[in-house]
């Protein structure tokens, strides 16, 4: 509600707020119900009408817009199509053998073509406006570089500038609105196609084999925004999730340093490091300071630190974590890492090791 | 080409003949009549099983991470239900219904070729069949052998050798590949049939508009199955010769096969609607005893919504970062093909004002039409505003739209179609209570299920995702959704059950049940093999009109 | 119940409709067209685009010859109709076996040149982006006049037969459609492919 008023105050994001007054009532009555219903089913969690970023708070606005006329053109139509109905249903006892036979009107329909043509004119301006904002923002030279790779199913992070590698979890400085500090992220595909959705940041954009797509984020408020992958990528696509850990500049700084740390060497865990260097582990994934080399799969080096895994489809407990390597399919069926059929003991022993990788 | 002899029935044909001689019969006709029934046989037979796989889907997604159904398993059900319901139920029972009426309301005896004809149904139908056998493959490797599971558009490089090993990918697309020529062949037909075989007086300007749409459907189908097809020899290539099409690992595109297939993905929706359209141009006239208001004004938006849906596919794409421009472009596109669109409906709106409407089943599906063919159109500007799609393109959303143009206007209007020109079809009456049940829990089942499917997309739920995190607010949705699909599925079941039923027990139709006005009420109920007694000659778009009110034919008005 | 014909008003004048044959062969060449039209595009997209192995530029000739060949065989089959229409069948049958020598050497020179290719070039479909789009497109256009080739086979022998008369001429004028259709696309794959994307 509060945020309704607010945008209504601002009147910032209505490009025609000056000479279109009776719309701007719609427009707050429809933006009151769908945040009456946004709240109502209590998930602001990926919601659209819950924007946090300046990207998606644009397309609120214009989605704001839009459906206030789409509101408008259906209530006016169907009230049409429903006093028809009434007034010219057949009634019992009506004489006259056929009503007047009218086959057509030169003006009715010049009225009926041009004004849909003024409201697709309106419209389009609105629209090109905000597609043109978003996608040719300059980018500020403080803006974060994050280099994002689509697999199947489970999505790579990379910090260029920063020298940091992860996986699945996403932590990015919170940007302050007068001083903005967007997170750029540059992305393609390993594999088939993936979608980059994380609805209260931004729209989604298409992470694509052999094609750079960029797009850019900037969440004004800590905490944790969730999204998943887009575009049907195969069998596990629905557990492709999407985690970005909004954090203050300090406690963005203190995970910076903590990732670009070599893997942690606890003397406790030297058994399951074994077994890990040891087996097919090391194929697929990346533990610093290892033998550990594999980019098939997520870098491990500091999985400890992660709240999930599996790409957000667990929570990353001990349990949890020995059952996935046990064997995926447990509760990714159809994701590409093989059970890998260790035995007990080898299994305590890397699950123990891969708990120390903070 | 008019023949003006009378020809008489053979007696000899009317004896009794055994069920191999009837079976023969119907295998080897080449009558337009037969084939289309045929046609529409067939596609409610695949709606049934369609719609059996959408039961399945529905039921997984009632609750957040189910496990009624494998992810595979589901995969493949959401891939089947789509193909299906677009390439072996939309399209053939649209075919169907054009093949039985186009002749009939031109006053010719068939199509322009009768055996091509035959031949198109065959090989559609060999197409769906083919599909279908996918699932009596065996479980192999990651989907080797058993029903594609790509999702219906099959993007690439998900469909490339690598990612999608074994043969489900090649059952679509070969499938498809198949059927698209019979699609091919039967648009090809239709515009034959009516640009040569009127009847006399017959001048392009008196055709009923559902001729004129079928015309502007079959020139769409020769401009948008070929791409398909194209795009899938591509693909076969690229699967079994090792070409590199839409190989990304060789500098191969996989933004190619996006544009490749959604030149055809939009315009193929615009196959399926005009029919519907047409339906309504005949249907709602009569029922509202007034002509269609403004016949040129439909005829060009018509033809207009043909051309402009050539120029759309892109809004498939507006995530697949092609730029401002581009994106711009599509919107705009997108958005003006609203307005001849709209004026169809404000034409049929007008159509209505005025008039003496009787509810009829029939009219009450039409009716239900309009108001859901108008929200779907309205759903489809929303998405056609880029940034708003950003948001919700594959998305919930996305999906309630496009069940609400297909499910909400075109089977509606294809319900419609049945009640109104099954009495043509087969000489009896559908029973109007069981039709009166068939229509309220449809519509109940219907907006149960899609109107509330518009919020999940809204609060993030993406589509073709086997389950669902419990945290993110969809579940209660998703309960609302599947429910409804209930209430369709027994709606559907009682709609079966008075085809049926009223073929044995309804009563008898004469030839023209509806007072209706163009030529195929003319002729009897059901039209004997040869159509018509003598090739008649009209004045106006609506002959019988004119024949029953002759103080004032529509020629002096039109 | 009849169908009563209905009184003229006016007269009616003489009731003339389009061909079948003609609208349908029209038909079918749009299809057709449209199929052309992607494999051309998908080529256009990938010139430049290859990651390794021959270029166009490097392996590709001017296959005038052939196309002069192909061409002319329009001109050859426009007097077999022409013939055919003035009721000269065995002149008909001559145009029509000039038009089949002409395709065939097409087609040979194409088999030629495909052969340098491979085995020279080492040029396959699997090659790179070039080897897969050039011989699509050039070999869906090939297999185009091979089945254009087999009809006017069909046709020359029936016409050696003596089963063709004038009253087919219209017949063989649908049929002359699709092979100047598959002609013109050989003008714009021969741009396309030999002169543009080289």
């Amino acid at each position: 509600m509060f945020f309704s008023l607010q945008l209504i105050a601002s009147r910032g994001l209505s490009p025609h707020a000056d000479w279109l007054p009776a719309s701007e009532w719609v427009r707050y009555a429809a933006q009151n119900l769908i945040c009456l219903l946004a709240l109502h089913f209590n998930q602001t969690g990926t919601s659209m009408f819950a924007p946090q970023a300046t990207s998606s708070r644009s397309i609120f606005g214009l989605s704001m817009l839009v459906l206030s006329i789409c509101a408008v053109i259906f209530l006016i139509v169907s009230s049409l199509l429903l006093y028809t109905l009434i007034r010219y249903r057949h009634r019992r006892g009506f004489t006259q053998r056929e009503p007047a036979q009218i086959y057509g009107s030169t003006q009715v329909e010049l009225s009926w073509t041009v004004i849909p043509i003024l409201i697709v004119i309106v419209l389009f301006l609105a629209t090109a406006r905000v597609i043109f904002v978003t996608e040719t923002a300059a980018k500020p030279s403080n803006a974060l570089d994050v280099v994002v790779i689509g697999h199947q199913y489970w999505w790579e992070y990379r910090y260029p500038k920063l020298g940091v590698v992860t996986a699945n979890e996403l932590h990015i400085p919170v940007s302050d609105p007068t001083h903005p500090a967007p997170t750029y992220l540059t992305m393609s595909s390993a594999d088939t196609d993936h979608s980059f959705w994380v609805p209260r940041l931004a729209g989604k954009m298409d992470v694509i084999p052999n094609k750079v797509n960029t797009m850019w984020i900037d969440p004004d408020k800590p905490g944790l925004y969730l999204g998943q992958c887009g575009q049907y990528c195969g069998t596990q696509h629905a557990k492709m999730l999407i985690r970005i850990y909004a954090d203050s500049p300090t406690d963005f700084a203190a995970w910076i340093a903590q990732q670009r740390q070599t893997a942690a060497q606890n003397p406790a865990a030297a058994n399951g490091r074994a077994v890990f260097e040891s087996n097919a582990c090391v194929n697929c994934h990346t533990v610093s300071g290892t033998s550990a080399r594999g980019t098939f799969g997520p870098d491990l080096s500091h999985v400890a630190s992660r709240a999930t895994i599996a790409s957000g489809a667990v929570p990353n407990t001990p349990q949890n974590l020995r059952a996935f390597i046990d064997d995926p399919a447990h509760f990714k069926p159809g994701a590409l890492m093989p059970a890998m059929r260790l035995n007990a003991r080898d299994l305590d022993a890397v699950t123990q090791y891969l708990t120390t990788l903070h | 080409m008019a023949t003006q002899t009378q020809v008489k029935p053979d007696p000899q044909l009317q004896s009794r003949r055994g069920t191999f001689d009837v079976l023969q019969d119907w295998v080897t006709t080449v009558d337009h009549k037969k084939i289309g029934l045929m046609y529409i046989a067939y596609a409610l037979i695949f709606l049934v099983v369609a719609g059996i796989e959408a039961l399945l889907i529905r039921i997984q997604l009632a609750i957040p991470n189910n496990t009624f159904v494998s992810p595979q398993t589901f995969n493949r059900l959401f891939t089947m239900h789509g193909t299906t319901m677009v390439f072996f139920v939309g399209m053939p029972i649209l075919f169907g219904f054009g093949n039985y009426l186009v002749p009939l309301m031109i006053g010719a005896r068939d199509m322009a070729f009768p055996r091509l004809n035959a031949f198109s149904f065959w090989v559609s139908a060999f197409g769906g069949i083919l599909l279908y056998c996918s699932y009596l493959s065996g479980f192999g490797l990651y989907g080797a052998g058993t029903a594609p599971d790509v999702g219906w558009f099959a993007y690439a490089p998900l469909t490339a050798r690598v990612f999608s090993p074994g043969h489900s990918t090649d059952y679509w697309t070969l499938s498809i590949l198949i059927s698209g020529i019979g699609s091919i062949g039967t648009a090809l037909n239709i515009v034959a049939t009516a640009l040569c075989m009127r009847c006399p007086g017959m001048k392009l300007g008196r055709m009923p508009l559902l001729v004129w749409l079928y015309l502007v459907t079959s020139g769409l189908v020769f401009v948008t199955i070929s791409p398909l097809t194209a795009a899938q020899i591509m693909l076969c290539i690229d699967r079994y010769l090792g070409g590199h099409f839409f190989d990304t690992q060789a500098g191969g595109s996989a933004v190619l096969w996006m544009h490749f297939f959604w030149i055809f993905g939009h315009p193929e929706v615009y196959i399926l609607v005009l029919p519907a359209f047409a339906f309504a141009n005949e249907i709602i006239p009569v029922f509202s005893r007034k002509a269609i208001f403004g016949y040129p004004a439909m005829v060009s938006a018509s033809v207009g919504i043909g051309f402009i849906s050539l120029s759309v596919w892109a809004h498939h794409m507006f995530t697949v970062g092609m730029g401002p421009g581009p994106n711009a472009f599509f919107t705009f596109s997108t958005m003006v093909i609203s307005v001849p669109t709209g004026i169809k409906i404000f034409n049929w709106l007008a159509t209505l004002w005025g008039g003496n409407i009787h509810f009829t089943t029939s009219m009450k599906f039409a009716i239900a039409f309009l108001f859901q063919f108008l929200i779907a159109g309205l759903t489809g500007i929303m998405l056609s505003v880029s940034p708003f799609d950003w948001q919700l393109g594959n998305s919930y959303f996305v999906v309630a739209h496009f069940h609400y143009v297909l499910v909400g206007a075109i089977l509606t209007m294809i319900f419609s179609a049945f009640y109104y020109w099954y009495p043509k079809m087969s000489g009896r009456m559908l029973s109007e209570k069981l039709g009166n049940w068939h229509f309220w829990l449809f519509v109940i089942g219907f907006h149960l299920t899609f109107d509330f499917m518009h919020i999940p997309g809204m609060l993030g739920m993406p589509r073709r995702i086997y389950t669902y995190e419990a945290d993110r607010g969809w579940a209660l949705l998703n309960q609302i959704v599947s429910s409804g699909a209930v209430f369709q599925a027994v709606a559907t079941l009682i709609f079966v059950w008075n085809l049926v039923a009223s073929y044995f027990k309804g009563e008898k139709a004469g030839p023209d049940p509806w007072d209706a006005w163009t030529l195929e009420w003319s002729t009897s109920s059901p039209p004997p093999s040869y159509n018509f007694a003598t090739i008649p000659t009209v004045e106006s778009r609506r002959p019988l009109w004119d024949r029953k009110h002759p103080e004032e034919p529509d020629e002096l008005f039109e | 119940m009849s169908t009563a014909v209905a009184i003229p008003r006016q007269p009616i004048e003489e009731w003339k409709l389009p061909s079948r044959g003609v609208v349908g062969m029209a038909c079918l060449i749009l299809a057709e067209s449209a199929i052309f039209i992607i494999f051309v595009v998908a080529y256009l997209y990938y010139i430049g685009k290859s990651l390794t192995g021959p270029t166009p530029r490097e392996v590709l000739e001017l296959p005038i010859f052939s196309t002069i060949c192909l061409l002319s065989s329009s001109i050859t089959v426009h007097f077999a109709v022409h013939s055919l229409r003035t009721g000269h069948v065995s002149r008909c049958a001559t145009w029509l076996a000039a038009t089949i020598l002409l395709g065939g050497i097409f087609i040979a020179a194409t088999a030629k040149e495909w052969y340098e290719l491979i085995y020279h070039y080492g040029l396959t479909l699997r090659t790179n982006l070039f080897g897969t789009t050039f011989y699509s497109l050039v070999g869906l256009h090939a297999s185009h006049v091979i089945v254009g080739l087999i009809m006017l086979s069909l046709a020359f022998i029936f016409a050696l037969a003596g089963k063709v008369t004038q009253a087919h001429a219209e017949r063989l004028e649908v049929l002359s459609l699709y092979w100047h259709f598959v002609d013109a696309v050989w003008v714009v794959v021969f741009t396309v492919v030999y002169i543009v994307g080289r």
